[in-house]
């Protein structure tokens, strides 16, 4: 199978592999306020993103499309993250030399705002820490799922997807 | 053992009163509403049975009564499948040495008639294809009976933490365990669908026009369904590949660990490597870590992740490397498993020497696929045949998922493996037609199905969808322009 795209491979997707198939959200938009950016390459049966979208940002024609963002509508609200049931929503937000990315988070413990956290890139090496500014309780999430903002160092911004919180009680 | 915490599910509330069973003479803690199997796990039992012939140790496999790993002697009955037996207070729980006899002096119960329930339709199967086929068969006015051999509604659904994929109306970004609860909800709203629980159907007859179920409750009373019309939603069986010690307790149906960890709340082990990147396995893995279990690595002998890449994604970049061209060579460990050995495939799919890796793991996990459950379909009578799309033989079927013998439908995964979303799409199907058949719906309801059939068909449009489509084709007789 010498066709097999090599984040199939290996489970994950580069930022140029990503930004080969989706336009990439330029730094003036990035600037403005926080955009959304789906990780999501393939072709599979699923709308809940553009049935939630407020705006009408998210383009695709038939489930089976990928979401294509336009990130002029986009208003930064979250909700697409929220709902994605594959986890591949994320938002970006450029601010002075820091960048915030907003991630889903369905592993315990949840952070609190203020918190330090362990920033993890796509493979889950951990590529520095950053803090907590916004958590969205999965009480309160619109798609049942928490959604934290960290803020890390922008050149950290297309590497962080996920987080470690440090403590928290474990199951024996 | 027990799951105190979790980011999903809150077992607090679910957990029932506590009772004390014997397990080899030894008081077990349980609770109230679970199986003898979960309970047993809970307190760090493995091993259930020994085989006949070489007395090896055995233990849970599959955990939805579709094996024969988990089979346990109780107060004195042996054959007993632990997975899906409730405990009681004070039962007394031996491990089944091969082949074990009667209890002496058992004799025979007393001959008499079996009771009888009749219903317009008739459903086996209380998954997502199930329970859509008797919600849709009630409202489009059948009287139905729903059966189930688990103590629960829900098949699957129960034990999916994460959230579907789909349209929001087939309850995409909903999670399975509600998608459960509010099928359950609505089956227990309908004062025309009669449900019966911890009931195997063991045959199907014809008697006339009508069809005959006979299946057996709790182990113990032989019950008879008739039905004008019979929907099989009987579902799937996990799939096993062949590798060495591969009967060793610990290794487990990827679905089996779902149903401990997410139904029962009941840790699986501590490390787990889990042997397959479809769906289940990449799902299983996210499902491990958010139980708070360590999983040490996704091994896959294809040159690709199988199931979606979003799922692969998420367990990626908690720290899961996934090692696709790679496949188990052994298991190994006294009474239970200790270690995995894995290896790297070439490009003919033989082991490369020298590219062996050990794992520390006291659990692995199974996610190879998956066989529907036809065996009821098969014995009476309808035509089955076996389509690698679809993952194992399957019945041939209609449009309106109708198979070869008249008044017989299925739907789901025991119609070719799936997604719970195109199960349910299937269900709505075939509970409408059934219910058509039986006469006692109107043809306004032909509208409904026709919708469902466009939903299917555009959920299985992408490239996922269309292997699937091409199975489809292969079984479908009678129909213009589905496919």
């Amino acid at each position: 199978m010498p066709d097999v795209p090599s984040y199939l491979r290996r489970g994950y997707i580069t930022p140029e592999e990503l930004f080969g198939m989706i336009p990439k959200p330029s730094e003036e938009r990035l600037r403005a306020k926080p955009v959304a950016v789906p990780e999501c390459p393939q072709e599979i049966p699923c709308a809940p993103c553009r049935e939630v979208c407020p705006t009408g940002a998210i383009n695709m024609p038939t489930p089976n499309d990928l979401p294509i963002v336009d990130y002029e509508k986009c208003v930064g609200c979250s909700l697409c993250v929220q709902i994605c049931p594959g986890l591949a929503f994320f938002m970006v937000h450029y601010v002075g030399d820091k960048a915030r990315i907003t991630m889903p988070h369905e592993l315990l413990p949840v952070p609190k705002r203020g918190d330090e956290v362990v920033l993890l890139n796509r493979m889950g090496e951990p590529v520095g820490t950053g803090r907590v500014i916004l958590v969205i309780p999965r009480e309160k999430s619109m798609g049942d799922t928490a959604v934290v903002t960290v803020e890390v160092p922008i050149e950290l911004a297309w590497e962080v997807r996920a987080i470690r919180v440090p403590g928290g009680k474990r199951n024996d | 053992m027990r799951l105190t915490e979790h980011p999903i599910l809150d077992f607090s509330e679910r957990r029932g009163r506590k009772v004390t069973i014997h397990f080899e003479g030894q008081p077990v803690e349980a609770y109230e509403g679970e199986t003898i199997a979960m309970a047993l796990h809970a307190a760090g039992i493995r091993v259930l049975s020994h085989s006949a012939e070489k007395h090896r140790p055995r233990g849970l496999f599959c955990a939805i009564g579709k094996c024969s790993s988990c089979l346990v002697k109780v107060n004195g009955v042996p054959n007993v499948r632990s997975c899906i037996t409730l405990v009681e207070e004070g039962m007394k729980v031996e491990m089944q040495r091969g082949k074990e006899t009667l209890p002496k002096g058992a004799k025979p119960p007393a001959w008499k008639d079996a009771p009888r329930y009749k219903a317009d339709v008739v459903v086996i199967g209380g998954g997502p294809a199930g329970l859509m086929a008797a919600i849709h068969a009630a409202d489009a006015g059948a009287s139905v009976i729903l059966i189930d051999e688990n103590p629960m509604l829900g098949g699957q659904l129960v034990k999916q933490t994460h959230k579907f994929f789909g349209k929001r109306e087939q309850f995409a970004g909903v999670r399975g365990v509600k998608i459960a609860e509010i099928l359950g909800e609505e089956v227990k709203k309908r004062g025309n669908i009669e449900v019966f629980l911890e009931t195997s159907a063991v045959g199907v007859f014809h008697e006339g026009e009508e069809k005959l179920v006979a299946a057996v409750r709790k182990n113990k009373e032989l019950l008879e369904f008739l039905g004008k019309t019979l929907v099989v939603a009987t579902g799937a069986m996990e799939k096993m590949i062949p590798f060495e010690n591969n009967d060793l307790p610990g290794i487990y149906g990827a679905g089996a660990i779902q149903t401990l960890m997410n139904t029962y709340g009941v840790k699986p082990g501590d490390r787990v490597l889990i042997v397959g990147a479809g769906n289940v396995g990449l799902i299983l893995a996210y499902q491990l870590i958010q139980a708070g279990v360590e999983v040490k690595a996704i091994v896959e002998a294809m040159p690709k992740v199988g199931g979606y890449f979003v799922h692969a994604a998420k367990v990626r970049r908690l720290g899961v490397p996934i090692l696709t061209r790679h496949t188990i060579l052994r298991a190994e460990g006294k009474d239970r498993v200790e270690r995995a050995v894995i290896a790297q495939l070439d490009e003919n799919w033989r082991p490369v020497p020298g590219t062996e890796k050990v794992f520390e793991v006291d659990t692995i996990a199974l996610a190879v696929g998956l066989r529907p459950s036809i065996e009821l379909l098969h014995q009476a009578g309808c035509q089955v045949k076996f389509v690698r799309e679809l993952s194992g033989h399957v019945a041939v079927r209609d449009g309106r998922m109708e198979t070869t013998v008249q008044g017989i439908f299925v739907a789901g995964d025991s119609a070719g493996i799936e997604e719970a979303t195109t199960a349910m799409l299937e269900g709505k199907i075939a509970g409408i037609a059934a219910a058509l058949k039986a006469g006692a719906a109107s043809p306004e309801w032909l509208a409904e199905i026709e919708k469902a059939q466009r939903d299917l068909l555009e959920f299985r449009s992408g490239p996922f969808g269309r292997h699937v489509l091409e199975g489809i084709k292969k079984v479908l007789v009678g129909v213009d322009g589905y496919a």
